[in-house]
């Protein structure tokens, strides 16, 4: 075994001092290197788009999980190679029949109203609170039959099957652990203390002015002794990605996330003595992005066309030209930092001339202006690159003689001609959320085909594909999963239902003087506990 | 018509105007011949400062050819301006006559439905309109049509108004000509100096409005346009100042050239302005 991935979530029982060494090593690291943590300071970072609440559950956006995931905590959290590490959970055992999972919490936990955290809050929150609020936990807590608490800091869950993944599920992004005493018999969406969040994380919540910034301080009873460093954090709500680059580059903020600055000044971050690019991060959420081809539709059904479309796109190109670098070229359905990533697997190489050739096959003839058939392209309506994305994709394609004609919408009636199957090619990016069967299956197993945005929207349907996935899920042994995964690639190379183009790499820039910002899979999802500013 | 064309002449901005308005006329001609490839083609190293790798205006950020572009898009912002200034003619003239040669209750509504569309801040329309309907070419077209007619109608009915009363139009009733024929042969051809002027100004209106609607992503996505080039290079500028400087040019002296020529016409159509203007008309 020497993909570490593999065999992080099967083994039989886990301690957390061994598994944790890798992750809770830096801080020695830092010590060793001379720079002690250091008490103080207020790290001032942006958020964008400003979200509508800070309760992880009642609202799972991507602004909302960055900013609140310092303010809430989930049992585990996960390393870049998605090595499952203590958090609220101190340590975790899986049954002999892989069915029952026993965590046990951390002691001397308090809520940031000083009450204290117990096993109750563990249960109410996975079967109540996400049971009913979050789709995708739901979809994997459903398999819970029976809770058991073994006393105020032990609980065991058992499910009706085994399910190998089941840990990636009880991150803070999948499963923020929320107070029982505050939610517990109340409308969750509308509970009045959606207003002032109460977690169990190393910051509290202060104040929130709409439209302008969050302020978060200090929690001088978090259960790490010492810990935060930094007295506040400040998230400014800035609207204009010209004027967050600015803020970043004279020091006004410190810390940018996700799509905070565009990928055209990533590189010059990248010079500035000041600041740090961090392309890593975001493993867990491993974010791919692809063409989406209606296969209800003549021709785009055809698995050759699909293969042509593949050869005539350079996918060294988007992701250096268009990304600057801040994304690199897809190489499998499944995302290189997501579990059973198969190194070995090539999608179709750049070779327009295949990609003809392949036309020519089909017997699709070019016109006399060169065209041998025309598609349209929903263009994805989230910013500027995208644009140029797809005004990339029609060139590449027109060299090939496939014309390529541009839509455009706004993002809500992009998601709404997605979700009814309203398009002939779209682009589109998904994460894959650590484990294929999480974050994979559900874009080409055949009882996905929905109506609903995110589910298997092209209308791909391989029976083979679904019994393979089906067995990757109930499959208990990692190393087996594994081998199924790797024909699943393989499978799906072979039918190209998507054409897939890049993986994002979400850079995140700092100041050099910010330590320890990103160390996990989950990135700027951290808790932020050992964040300190080198003096 | 050479004492208009001599009329014409005495104004020195008018003539520079027009001669602009010609070369941009032959940009818009020639674009295919000396740039004989897609503006949208990638053609080289993206970012190159202007005058290098072959790129007379600089590369953008695809390595697509400025020039081309701006070349290519000249057609496209006649094109929208020409056509919407017509569109908005056909609706702003026929409105405007049948208000002001029927009088009453007709010019009542029809003025009515005028302001009413006049109290609405024209940009804004423009926006809604495209964004209903879907960017594309005649969604712009029409929108920007849709925007721009009250003033015709206004100018149109005022002329209709004052002529209606002459005794040759009077003439004309007497004789029995249908009232179709006398608004067509009779009113409007004497009315046309101020549409003309007005059109003139109408279609540098145009090319400013579809290039603010590319500007903000809402022109038509396959059409390489001025404004979109703009648009596209507005987040760069820092690093690429060429792709939004030289389409701004483009714009400013073909808007400026047209706005000149305007001025022109009203001078040789209205001499009486112009000489209280203080120019010599002799």
């Amino acid at each position: 075994m020497t993909d570490p991935r593999l065999t992080a979530l099967g083994r039989r029982s886990l301690l957390a001092g061994a598994a944790a060494a890798p992750v809770l090593m830096t801080l020695d690291q830092a010590r060793a290197q001379g720079v002690a943590p250091r008490r103080g300071g207020t790290l001032t970072t942006m958020l964008t788009p400003e979200p509508p609440v800070l309760v992880l559950g009642v609202n799972n956006q991507g602004p909302t999980l960055v900013a609140a995931s310092k303010i809430y905590q989930g049992l585990v959290k996960f390393s870049p190679t998605l090595e499952p590490l203590p958090e609220l959970a101190k340590s975790w055992s899986v049954s002999e029949d892989k069915r029952t999972y026993t965590f046990e919490l951390q002691p001397n936990v308090k809520w940031h109203d000083g009450r204290p955290f117990t096993a109750e809050d563990v249960r109410f929150s996975i079967m109540e609170f996400h049971m009913q609020l979050a789709p995708r936990a739901r979809g994997v807590f459903q398999r819970i039959t029976d809770v058991r608490i073994n006393n105020d800091h032990s609980i065991s869950f058992t499910l009706n099957a085994p399910f190998e993944p089941f840990l990636l599920m009880f991150d803070v992004t999948a499963c923020a652990i929320a107070p029982s005493h505050i939610y517990k018999g109340t409308d969750f969406r509308n509970n009045p203390a959606n207003a002032r969040p109460i977690g169990t994380g190393p910051f509290q919540f202060v104040e929130w002015q709409r439209g302008n910034f969050i302020r978060m301080r200090r929690f001088d009873d978090y259960w790490k002794p010492g810990q935060p460093y930094l007295d506040e954090i400040i998230y400014r709500i800035i609207p204009d990605s010209q004027s967050r680059r600015l803020a970043l580059q004279t020091g006004q903020v410190q810390l940018s996330q996700a799509n905070d600055i565009e990928p055209f000044d990533i590189p010059q971050f990248e010079t500035l003595p000041n600041t740090q690019v961090v392309k890593t991060g975001w493993e867990y959420f491993a974010p791919l992005s692809w063409i989406e081809v209606n296969q209800r539709l003549d021709v785009l059904k055809d698995v050759r066309f699909r293969r042509a479309m593949a050869h005539a796109i350079d996918r060294n190109f988007i992701a250096q030209r268009l990304w600057f670098g801040t994304a690199k070229a897809a190489t499998s359905p499944i995302a290189s930092g997501t579990r059973f990533h198969d190194p070995n697997a090539r999608l179709p190489e750049f070779n327009p001339r295949a990609a003809t050739a392949l036309l020519d096959e089909m017997g699709l003839r070019p016109n006399a202006q060169g065209v041998r058939h025309s598609v349209k392209l929903l263009t994805l309506p989230y910013g500027e690159v995208w644009t140029r994305l797809s005004e990339y994709l029609r060139q590449a394609l027109r060299q090939v003689g496939i014309d390529v004609t541009l839509e455009s919408t706004d993002a809500g009636g992009w998601v709404r001609r997605l979700a009814n199957w309203e398009y002939e090619l779209t682009v589109n990016f998904v994460y894959q959320f650590g484990d294929p069967t999480l974050g994979v299956a559900r874009t080409y197993i055949s009882s996905n085909i929905q109506k609903i945005a995110f589910t298997n929207t092209s209308g791909y349907s391989n029976p083979e594909i679904d019994r393979l996935f089906d067995e990757a899920q109930a499959e208990p042994e990692t190393a087996k999963r594994a081998e199924i995964f790797k024909q699943v690639q393989a499978k799906l190379i072979a039918d190209m239902p998507l054409i897939w183009t890049i993986e994002l790499l979400f850079p995140t820039v700092h100041d050099r003087r910010l330590r320890n910002v990103i160390q996990l899979g989950t990135g700027v999802h951290a808790s932020f506990d050992d964040v300190f500013f080198a003096a | 018509m050479a004492d208009f064309w001599r009329r014409f002449r005495r104004n020195i901005g008018a003539v520079v105007g027009l001669v602009i308005l010609v070369l941009v006329g032959l940009t818009a001609v020639l674009a295919p011949i000396v740039f004989p490839f897609s503006p949208w083609e990638m053609r080289g190293v993206p970012f190159m400062p202007p005058g290098e790798m072959g790129f007379l205006l600089g590369s953008d950020s695809l390595g697509r050819d400025v020039a081309a572009g701006i070349a290519h898009g000249t057609l496209v912002s006649l094109l929208v301006g020409g056509v919407s200034t017509v569109v908005a003619l056909a609706i702003g003239i026929t409105l405007g006559a049948v208000a002001g040669y029927a009088g009453g209750r007709v010019d009542d509504a029809v003025m009515r439905f005028t302001e009413f569309f006049q109290t609405i801040p024209s940009f804004v329309l423009a926006v809604v309109l495209v964004a209903i309907f879907t960017p594309s070419i005649t969604s712009i077209v029409i929108a920007i049509a849709i925007v721009s007619w009250p003033p015709v109608t206004r100018v149109v009915r005022a002329e209709f108004l004052s002529l209606r009363s002459r005794e040759f139009v009077q003439a004309a009733e007497v004789l029995g000509r249908s009232r179709i024929a006398i608004m067509l042969t009779e009113i409007l051809p004497n009315a046309l100096s101020p549409i003309i002027v007005l059109s003139s100004l109408m279609v540098a209106t145009a090319i400013l409005l579809e290039s603010a609607l590319s500007f903000l992503g809402l022109g038509d996505p396959n059409l390489m346009s001025w404004g979109f080039m703009i648009g596209a290079g507005r987040s760069v500028i820092r690093l690429a100042w060429w792709m939004s400087v030289f389409p701004g040019i483009a714009i400013f002296l073909t808007v400026l050239a047209l706005n000149l020529v305007g001025e022109g016409l009203n001078d040789a159509l209205n001499p009486r302005l112009a000489r209280r203007r203080g120019m010599v008309v002799t």
